[in-house]
């Protein structure tokens, strides 16, 4: 298998004083909007909020629907326990967002952007608009057809999922939607929308800026460019770290662990957690561990036990519960761990609530109920022990 | 007419009278009065043409638009994972002790409300807390009561 060595990479906050983001979009907008759309899937960009959508055959699709209205969002509703990678993207280089979001919205036809901001981030709003507003009169005065506005969020992580997004910019509740359709047909008010998370939407402009090639040339074959990483746990360097993907876990250990590293979460509350003995082959990127760049890390201090309870609870609060799969899987799971842990259920009934888990995976709406099997399963099957004693 | 109703028109010329106005013309309300009163949610139900319940419905599902009355200053202290690893929990106790309150209850002279908050973006930074709108990351316990000091000698 293809491997990479750990690579620290500055291209997200990176600033080419030459080559402005509005620079960028006086160049990309000489391009055909088919050329960028080229560019994109050439690139190998895939979705950076956790999916891994290619980006390039998203723009694609929305481009080939025919409407007068479409749109272009920013899904800057940042949840995920252990990811603070946008905040950070938001408050140092937001131009760049705007950038990608200009140049999204030239290639699909839209004139009309929305960032979707956490209420958790209400205290940047006030900075964020002022630089929305500049970059609104720029785009005014190289007559450029487009527009950029923000909406907050109120403090659901559901809201995250693209369709639940709609809902509450909509003013309903964020009620995950049935798809298809799929936003690219019908997103916010039933018209065809591109939703891209921050970091996509800055790789979409920087790899306008320096062309597909330098960004391709980072990764491996099925992970395409580099990744923001949000580190956090036992570890003495808790921070932000643009990484190249397609690195072991190993390396990654080596450089953020603190030398007693027992497992590392991948991806937050709703991704995988790894023990120590598959540091070794574990690779993250598309073709190992995807992830929305959440990297949380537990050392031999800590109980298994609590961190799978804390996911649990969290998740129970945060379903919409709009379907039962979800609503009474997520009590039922937390219900479950506790009995199991006072004795008042036998070591075997965490096999039936796997069981459940893998119900959710089939039976639940939207990404939410579908991925608590990951924390659930990855850390019962590593740390079996802990939960049950 | 109300205080409440004359910001409620003021919310709805600035954002407009359709239901895609609801989202900001509530946390309009809630960023001045905190919390959403049956009679805010009755108007903004008449201003957007919306039935209350469809009001109710949206605001009752979002964390951060209570309905329930709440102190005029409202601490959130982020309890997931990370934080947790970095001592909520003492941070919880130390606010709870000082401001004589368990979390989820509000202060008698009215000035707080105690709440915890899933995972508010700040893991590499716990324990972290928000004060209204206000970030307040790597708190300790004694920094914590500072804060609420703070806040308390501001609001009257």
């Amino acid at each position: 298998m293809e491997q990479k060595q750990l690579k620290k990479i500055d291209i997200i906050f990176g600033w080419d004083d030459k080559c402005t983001p509005i620079q960028v979009v006086e160049k990309s907008i000489k391009k055909t909007p088919e050329n960028i759309i080229l560019d994109m899937i050439d690139s190998g960009l895939k979705g950076r909020g956790g999916a891994g959508f290619p980006t390039g055959l998203k723009w694609k699709f929305c481009r080939n629907e025919e409407a007068e209205t479409k749109y272009v969002i920013c899904n800057a509703d940042e949840g995920e326990p252990g990811t603070f990678k946008d905040r950070e993207i938001l408050d140092r280089v937001p131009e760049k967002i705007f950038a990608g979001m200009t140049i999204c919205g030239f290639v699909i036809g839209a004139r009309e952007g929305y960032i979707y901001i956490r209420g958790e981030y209400n205290f940047m709003l006030k900075t964020l608009q002022n630089k929305i507003d500049i970059f609104n009169q720029q785009l005014q005065t190289l007559k450029v057809d487009f527009h950029i506005f923000m909406r907050s969020g109120s403090g659901a992580y559901v809201c995250g999922e693209e369709s639940a997004l709609f809902e509450s910019m909509e003013g309903k509740r964020g009620e995950p939607r049935n798809k298809p359709p799929y936003p690219t047909v019908a997103g916010y008010n039933g018209k065809p929308t591109v939703i891209n998370n921050v970091e996509t939407l800055v790789y979409t402009s920087e790899i306008c800026r320096m062309g597909p090639e330098k960004f391709k040339a980072l990764g491996t074959s099925d992970s395409r460019g580099s990744k923001v990483f949000s580190v956090s746990g036992d570890t003495p360097i808790a921070g932000i770290y643009e990484l190249e993907l397609g690195m072991p876990l190993k390396d990654f250990v080596d450089e953020f662990g603190d030398g007693d590293t027992k497992a590392i979460q991948v991806g937050g509350a709703s991704g995988h957690c790894v023990p120590r003995k598959k540091f070794n082959d574990t690779i993250i990127g598309f073709e190992g561990i995807p992830t929305g760049g959440s990297m949380m890390i537990f050392n031999s201090s800590r109980s298994m036990y609590n961190v799978l309870h804390d996911y649990l609870e969290f998740f129970t609060e945060e379903s919409c519960g709009q379907c039962t799969p979800c609503r009474i899987g997520c009590q039922q799971l937390l219900k479950g761990i506790e009995a199991v842990k006072k004795g008042e259920r036998p070591p075997a009934y965490l096999d039936d609530l796997k069981r459940l888990t893998g119900t959710m995976k089939i039976a639940a709406k939207c990404g939410l109920g579908q991925s608590v099997a990951n924390p659930f399963t990855s850390i019962v099957d590593n740390f079996r022990e802990e939960i049950i004693y | 007419m109300t205080n409440t109703e004359v910001l409620i028109q003021e919310l709805v010329e600035k954002h407009g009278r359709t239901r895609n106005a609801l989202m900001p013309v509530l946390q309009g309300i809630v960023s001045r009065e905190k919390f959403l009163s049956e009679q805010a949610m009755i108007a903004v139900a008449r201003e957007l043409d919306l039935s209350a319940a469809d009001v109710y419905g949206t605001a009752s599902f979002y964390t951060f638009l209570d309905t329930k009355p709440r102190g005029k200053n409202i601490v959130r202290v982020c309890k997931t994972i990370s934080c947790h690893m970095q001592g909520k929990d003492a941070i919880i106790k130390a606010i709870e002790g000082h401001l004589l309150v368990k979390v989820g209850d509000t202060t008698h002279d009215n000035k707080f409300t105690l709440l915890t908050a899933n995972c508010l973006g700040w893991c590499h930074k716990g324990p972290v807390m928000l004060v209204n709108d206000e970030v307040f990351p790597s708190v300790t316990p004694e920094m914590a009561i500072e804060i609420i000091e703070e806040f308390a000698k501001k609001t009257t």
